[in-house]
């Protein structure tokens, strides 16, 4: 293992580290964690040397032995932090200050003051506290005493709506003499359309109207009614040398709100994605400034600005070419989490259209299904197999996400986007 | 009794806070008293998430007995703006000034302005009150209720504890208020807003510790009691209940028990004040169901 000599702790190599408790990946020097049951607490308090042990010391430039105990507390702390870091915890270079401006209020040699000190200013969810534990042992091994166990965090949210408007399914639809071709086309599954019926899907597609729910904007703005504008009557008031003016009213403008829409373009999707992403389009093209689109796959990649061009058949082209993953594998979990760091989903509509095969880590996909219900209004996920007949949410992705969806929708036809754009237009059902 | 009460500046060590807080009837374990003791000493906000019920907003009303300092609470909802969190002027007197200057035959412009704009027309409302009392306690109670414009307002407010008001200059605290947000954590609290606070999440107490809150605080209850109501009520937050109960249902619900006169805990007196600890009628279901208390007494 090459880490001491790598730099700067690396995302991709640290976690294992951490996990294997054995040393500090970033190479500060001074901790060496299971082999010094004093810790780098003690050893950074006192100003000593890190541990004879100590693979990396000799190599560290923050500790040259005895002089520099502030120096080796923030060599310490610092690669403390980074790898906290590495395991997923916000950690970062102000945060650690924060710590180092706790420990000052503390005593940095005593393990119990730098476990607390580091939890109020490293961690920023409950969900950090399990890595922050962790962490802690593999880089601070051995200074367990008398430490609480970590946080069993349980949130509980409502039930997704499982039943009704499943429905009409594949189903070959009545054929009735007099309906339109539209009409017909409706019902049926995209996936089992003839390539000209298709088009025909796509272009009506196109012509697809989403409205968007509106939110009360925080803003007020001068209006004849609404609440009474004390400081616009009173200036008027004034202007008019003191002469009681006629009130000035103000209230709330409406905004529409954001919509996110995530697809799915792994291989089980390959069926439904090109239609979806048209869908997709509608959406950009309806609320342009409102909606964001990103492809899901194996890698996160955001589509909005191809998204943009008016004409269908550009912004599909321009969308072929920005996806690097088609038909790929699923990694949900980890799509997530970036997605929820990349954007701002709270106070949006945010729309999951995929299967729900989850290659990867399916706890993962939990716990940021749980962190994306809290940040955002609402959540819908569309699974195009759901309109098939007798489908049950069976997969481990779905089953692990559907204690947070607010809506489960098909979206394998027509109809079931149509229900889809209703949702987004604020009619739930 | 006149209490002696203590600045923040001159607690020493987290032990030493822990002692103020018991003398007010809250105990704080090590890592509550830890992050507390911080926010005195670093003047820095003080964000506790947990299950409702653990003691967050107590915390708070217990560090005001402590310091001696008034508590000034503000209560989270959706669509809190700043006049209503920050200041707002007093428009009935405004008007009533301007009417009398009228009468008065005033007609300067900037004059009436000048008088229009001063201090004693100008509502403080929580922020300001607290940025203007020292010291103060500032509650900001359920972030999680308001929505993401209000926090940026409280982010200003929390920077660097002034308050500018465009018609009277920036109003800035001397020493920073004690601030404790408190958070159910219905909904993710913004990072920015994290990043100004220490963090510190909430656990329900260990049983030991739930004995000795309730003994501390209902001095009429027998060890015994005591020891049962905090067995079931470990037992109760492992049960998947809707909403287990917090510290504060247990003492609400000891409480009751020992009004009908209980010494000890019996499965018919726990099932005639349930109501007292539990709140959704599916968690009464579930409890009296599994006969969660038949086999409370030992």
């Amino acid at each position: 293992m090459t880490s001491a000599a790598d730099g700067p702790g690396r995302p991709e190599d640290a976690p294992a580290v951490a996990a294997a408790g054995s040393r500090d990946p970033a190479g500060s020097g001074a901790a060496v964690a299971s082999e010094d049951p004093a810790g780098p607490c003690a050893a950074a308090a006192s100003g000593a040397p890190a541990a004879s042990g100590d693979p990396a010391g000799s190599g560290d430039p923050a500790g040259p032995g005895g002089a520099g105990t502030a120096r080796d507390l923030v060599a310490v702390m610092t690669g403390f932090a980074r790898t906290l870091r590495a395991a997923g915890v916000p950690a970062d270079h102000e945060r650690t200050q924060g710590l180092l401006r706790a420990l000052s209020h503390l005593d940095a040699a005593e393990p119990r003051d730098v476990y607390w000190a580091g939890r109020f200013t490293l961690c920023a969810s409950a969900d950090d506290l399990p890595r922050y534990d962790r962490v802690f042992h593999a880089y601070f091994g051995g200074l367990r005493a008398g430490r609480p166990r970590p946080a069993a965090v349980t949130v509980t949210r409502h039930i997704a709506t499982m039943s009704g408007g499943a429905g009409d399914g594949d189903d070959s639809p009545a054929p009735v003499a007099s309906a339109s071709a539209a009409e017909v086309l409706r019902n049926r599954d995209v996936a089992k359309l003839t390539g000209a019926e298709l088009a025909e899907v796509h272009r009506l597609l196109a012509l697809f109207r989403v409205g968007r729910e509106q939110r009360r904007s925080r803003r007020l703005r001068p209006s004849h009614r609404g609440r009474l504008d004390s400081r616009a009557t009173i200036r008027e008031t004034l202007r008019r040398g003191g002469e009681t003016a006629r009130l000035r009213y103000r209230s709330h403008r409406t905004r529409p709100r954001r919509a996110v829409l995530l697809v799915d373009v792994s291989g089980s999707m390959t069926p439904y994605a090109d239609t979806l992403l048209r869908l997709a389009h509608a959406l950009v093209r309806c609320e342009p400034r409102a909606t964001e689109v990103f492809s899901a796959g194996t890698r996160l990649t955001r589509l909005t600005a191809e998204l943009r061009h008016r004409d269908p058949a550009t912004a599909m082209d321009a969308v072929s070419r920005a996806i690097p993953d088609w038909s790929g594998g699923t990694r949900l979990g980890e799509e997530l989490r970036k997605f929820l760091t990349l954007n701002d989903a709270r106070g949006a509509v945010v729309v999951i259209a995929s299967d729900g095969w989850e290659r990867g880590d399916v706890s993962l996909l939990g716990a940021e299904m749980a962190r994306l219900s809290r940040m955002a209004h609402r959540v819908i996920w569309v699974n195009p197999h759901k309109g098939q007949e007798g489908y049950r949410p069976l997969t481990a992705g779905m089953r692990a996400a559907l204690p947070y969806i607010d809506d489960f929708v098909a979206g394998h036809s027509l109809a079931a986007f149509e229900e889809l754009a209703a949702l987004l237009g604020g009619t739930h059902a | 009794m006149l209490r002696r009460t203590i600045e923040a500046s001159e607690v020493q060590s987290p032990g030493q806070l822990t002692e103020l807080l018991d003398q007010e009837a809250y105990l704080a374990d090590e890592g509550l008293a830890t992050a507390a003791f911080l926010a005195l000493r670093m003047g820095r906000p003080l964000l506790l998430e947990g299950e409702a019920g653990v003691g967050k907003t107590e915390l708070a009303r217990t560090l005001a007995a402590v310091l001696g300092a008034p508590l000034i609470r503000l209560q989270c909802y959706e669509g809190l703006d700043g006049p209503q969190v920050l200041y707002d002027w007093d428009f009935a007197r405004q008007l009533l000034h301007l009417k009398a200057a009228e009468a008065g035959g005033v007609t300067d412009a900037a004059r009436l302005e000048g008088e229009v704009y001063d201090r004693r027309f100008l509502i403080a409302r929580p922020l300001l009150k607290a940025v203007e009392t020292q010291p103060s306690v500032l509650l900001i109670d359920e972030i999680d209720r308001a929505d993401v414009e209000f926090e940026a307002i409280l982010l200003e407010v929390l920077s660097d504890f002034a308050i500018s008001i465009p018609e009277l200059g920036t109003v800035r605290a001397e020493r920073p208020p004690v601030v404790v947000l408190t958070s159910n954590r219905t909904r993710e609290v913004h990072d920015a807003l994290k990043r100004r606070c220490l963090y510190h999440w909430l656990e329900h107490p260990s049983f030991d510790r739930e004995v000795a809150i309730l003994l501390r605080r209902l001095p009429a209850c027998s060890e015994t009691l005591a020891e049962q109501v905090a067995k079931a009520a470990v037992r109760l937050r492992g049960a998947g209940l809707v909403k287990p109960p917090g510290i504060a249902e247990t003492i609400d619900w000891t409480e009751a028990l020992l009004t009908l006169g209980a010494r000890e805990l019996d499965p018919d007196l726990a099932a005639a004040t349930l109501g007292a600890l539990l709140k959704h009628r599916e968690d009464h279901e579930t409890v009296l169901g599994n006969g969660i208390f038949g086999d409370l007494r030992r």
